[in-house]
């Protein structure tokens, strides 16, 4: 456990470790009778087929993945999913020019990882800024200074680090003379949603990755479809990263919670309303 | 004279009841009914369903054993042709192929050839029949990419020839849209096709879920790293359309993909799993086809109100007749020659209402149909909680986008010729990923013909 509420595993599944890039994400199904639960890649070890996920707490199925012990194992496990980073097809000169800053936001600081730590392998320059509620709940704070440049901490009680949100951090690196070609922002929809703004105000291009809904991760339900640009997208195969300006913010957050009623009510009697 | 014996009713489910629960719907024939059945085939010396078959199974032949009592070589007899004929007798469209040309339809009514041989299957299931007779192994090694019916078909007449077959299936479980798609009332799940897959597995076939050609593997790695030497396409189209009009991105529009996979493949319908599904009181289905009938049955039984919503008249209803009749009786409501222009939500961003145009049919369009054409000031509005979209859909192109040299139509269609050749050496392709959403046993018909071109390339090959 990582903090009470966000745990990190493991898991060994040579194939997709093999394959797995920056970027990209996962599914699981805990059981039998699970939902297949998207998550993201914090990690992976090509030598040793492993792959490390990072899952917080917030329904029924990632509650009964947070409480599976070691040597338990997964139903299903699928990926690696999506689109990988944009820069991971760039040149080595196109890399070298680039200023990278991350904004993690609480349990997005997890993918935000192997993307600095690509990026930090090949010598390109990454500075990251880390969000969380409070000191407790701030994640890889460790493994993140060990692959970047400089790490900035913020918590919104001011229990560690700067005392305030990830935007007014970013603003305040800017107004200190800091430059930055390109910002990542991976975090909960509403962070994403104001570090483009911010983003913009800045004239700092943006790419934010969507944890959207998902049923098969394949491109095959389109309970992920996002609008991006004006366009109708599918975050599983089209993503999971977009330009941040191009996003419908508000759709998304809005499609986000569709499941919410059910969600409150899983593990309970009837879900369907059948026989009515 | 033969053909003076009726056809034989088939023993359904109480329509007031099925519609509360997902029960399959047909109870197919025992027997008595069976054999009774099957005595009315003529036995045509050309027999017109074989040529209308598209996997060619010998129905004279199967239907003779049946009448005759000797189920287990009936089974035997589709096994030749077939390898999912449990999956087939429900669920192909027998009206349009093997009913469809038996000359007892002429006058009167065809032999229910479906349902003798569903019955066939089902006896066969259920009495553990006989094994099917394969060659000896080979040595050469075969990938297929997906376990729906072109996959398994291609699977199955690979490994009867002594092929080491690997299939690679990206969702957690076998059967691609016989799982996902079709409902259980339709198509039961774990007593037909978990059962006629078991049949392929002890065939020597293997079959790994959880693998994303494209993803996880790529069609190259199989060939350059995992040693194999042929490969099988048989992804289907599982990408969902949408209509493009406004408002299809509120909380409430679905594809019926979505609907379909949360209640079939996750059984969301089940209080035992933990999948959540959304229909609400009142749905609208968009689209006229198999899959729109199975969207509105699945959220009739999960207690909605139900309207099914085409643009056409009800002649021109692509899906099954036994499809559109059953939705009736289960009181689907059909509102045909309507189109939806605009999908309205609510304040908090949920669907409202659906606003439709009605619609005449004009001129017949090159496909021969009369197509379509809006009534000016027609508008008006249907209220409902969801709208399920079922207007077909097209393949995925993760693989094409990852395989250097295999070429694709304009609508994103695997090109393939008859035989299931593509455009890159040693790669075949058939069933929905080249001709787009179609039925389970033209699949089956694909997956066979590549069986065969692949078979004839490897030997070839002289490897």
């Amino acid at each position: 456990m990582l903090t009470p509420t966000i745990c990190r595993m493991k898991v060994f599944a040579p194939r997709l470790a093999s394959a797995a890039q920056p970027g990209q994400f996962l599914i699981v199904r805990a059981d039998e009778h699970g939902e297949r639960i998207p998550l993201t890649i914090s990690d992976y070890n090509k030598e040793k087929g492993t792959v490390s996920i990072v899952t917080q707490q917030i329904g029924a199925s990632t509650t009964q993945i947070c409480a599976m012990e070691e040597g338990e194992a997964f139903a299903d496990v699928v990926g690696p999913l999506g689109v990988p980073s944009e820069f991971t097809e760039m040149s080595p000169e196109a890399l070298s020019a680039q200023r990278y800053i991350f904004i993690a936001g609480g349990v997005g600081t997890a993918p935000v990882y192997p993307q600095v730590k690509w990026l930090h392998e090949r010598g390109v320059a990454v500075d990251v800024i880390i969000g969380a509620k409070n000191a407790d709940l701030i994640i890889y704070k460790d493994e993140m200074e060990a692959v970047c440049d400089n790490l900035f901490i913020c918590t919104d009680d001011g229990s560690a680090g700067f005392k305030g949100l990830v935007t007014a951090m970013l603003e305040k690196l800017v107004a200190e003379g800091r430059t930055y070609t390109q910002a990542v922002a991976i975090g909960p929809m509403i962070m994403m949603k104001f570090a483009t703004l911010t983003a913009r105000k800045l004239n700092l291009p943006i790419i934010v990755s969507l944890n959207t809904l998902m049923v098969d991760g394949t491109g095959m339900c389109g309970a992920c479809r996002v609008s991006v640009a004006g366009k109708t997208r599918f975050a599983c195969v089209e993503g999971p990263e977009f330009n941040g300006y191009d996003v419908d913010f508000d759709e998304a957050m809005r499609r986000q919670g569709m499941y919410k009623t059910e969600e409150i009510e899983a593990g309970h009697k009837c879900k369907i309303g059948r026989g009515k | 004279m033969a053909n003076r014996i009726p056809r034989v009713p088939v023993r359904e489910q109480d329509p007031k009841v099925r519609a509360t629960n997902f029960e399959e719907v047909c109870y197919g024939y025992d027997a008595s009914e069976a054999t009774l059945e099957a005595s009315r085939c003529l036995h045509c010396k050309n027999p017109r369903c074989v040529a209308a078959c598209p996997v060619g199974v010998k129905i004279p032949d199967f239907i003779a054993h049946v009448a005759a009592g000797d189920f287990a070589a009936a089974a035997l007899k589709i096994a030749e042709d077939s390898s999912l004929p449990a999956i087939c007798g429900r669920v192909c469209p027998q009206e349009t192929q093997c009913e469809g040309s038996c000359i007892l339809g002429v006058k009167g009514e065809p032999v229910a050839i479906g349902k003798l041989e569903r019955f066939a299957a089902d006896w066969n299931l259920e009495n553990g029949g006989a094994e099917v007779e394969k060659a000896p192994a080979n040595g050469h090694k075969v990938a297929i990419v997906g376990s729906g019916p072109a996959g398994l078909a291609c699977a199955c007449d690979l490994a009867k020839a002594g092929y080491d077959v690997t299939i690679f299936e990206a969702l957690h479980r076998p059967g691609g849209v016989l799982e996902y798609g079709i409902p259980e009332f339709r198509l039961p799940k774990d007593k037909v096709v978990a059962a006629e897959i078991e049949d392929v597995r002890r065939l020597g076939v293997k079959i790994e879920t959880n693998v994303v050609v494209g993803r996880t593997v790529t069609i190259d790695s199989l060939m350059d790293v995992e040693g194999f030497e042929a490969v099988f396409i048989g992804s289907g189209a599982g990408l969902p359309k949408f209509m493009g009009i406004p408002g299809e991105n509120l909380n409430g529009v679905f594809s019926a993909n979505e609907f379909l996979t949360r209640n079939n493949l996750m059984k969301a319908y089940r209080e035992d799993y933990m999948t959540p599904i959304h229909a609400g009181k009142k749905v609208v289905v968009v689209g006229g086809g198999n899959v729109a009938m199975d969207a509105a049955r699945t959220a009739l039984r999960l207690g909605a109100e139900t309207t099914i919503v085409y643009r056409r008249t009800e002649t021109e209803l692509p899906a099954r007749r036994e499809e559109v009749h059953h939705a009736k009786e289960e009181g689907v409501q059909f509102a045909m020659l309507t189109n939806p222009v605009e999908i309205l939500g609510d304040e908090k961003g949920w669907v409202r209402a659906v606003r439709c145009i009605r619609m005449e049919l004009g001129e017949p369009d090159e496909s021969g149909r009369r197509s379509p054409v809006p009534v000016p000031g027609s508008e008006f509005e249907i209220e409902t909680d969801t709208v399920i979209m079922s207007l077909g859909t097209s393949p995925n192109p993760l693989i094409a986008k990852t395989t250097a040299g295999l070429e694709t139509t304009r609508r994103g269609c695997l090109v393939a010729d008859e035989a299931g050749v593509t455009t890159r050496q040693g790669v075949f392709a058939g069933g929905d990923a080249v001709t787009g959403a179609a039925t389970v046993i033209l699949a089956m018909g694909a997956g066979r013909k590549a069986a065969a071109a692949i078979d004839a390339y490897i030997t070839s090959s002289g490897k």
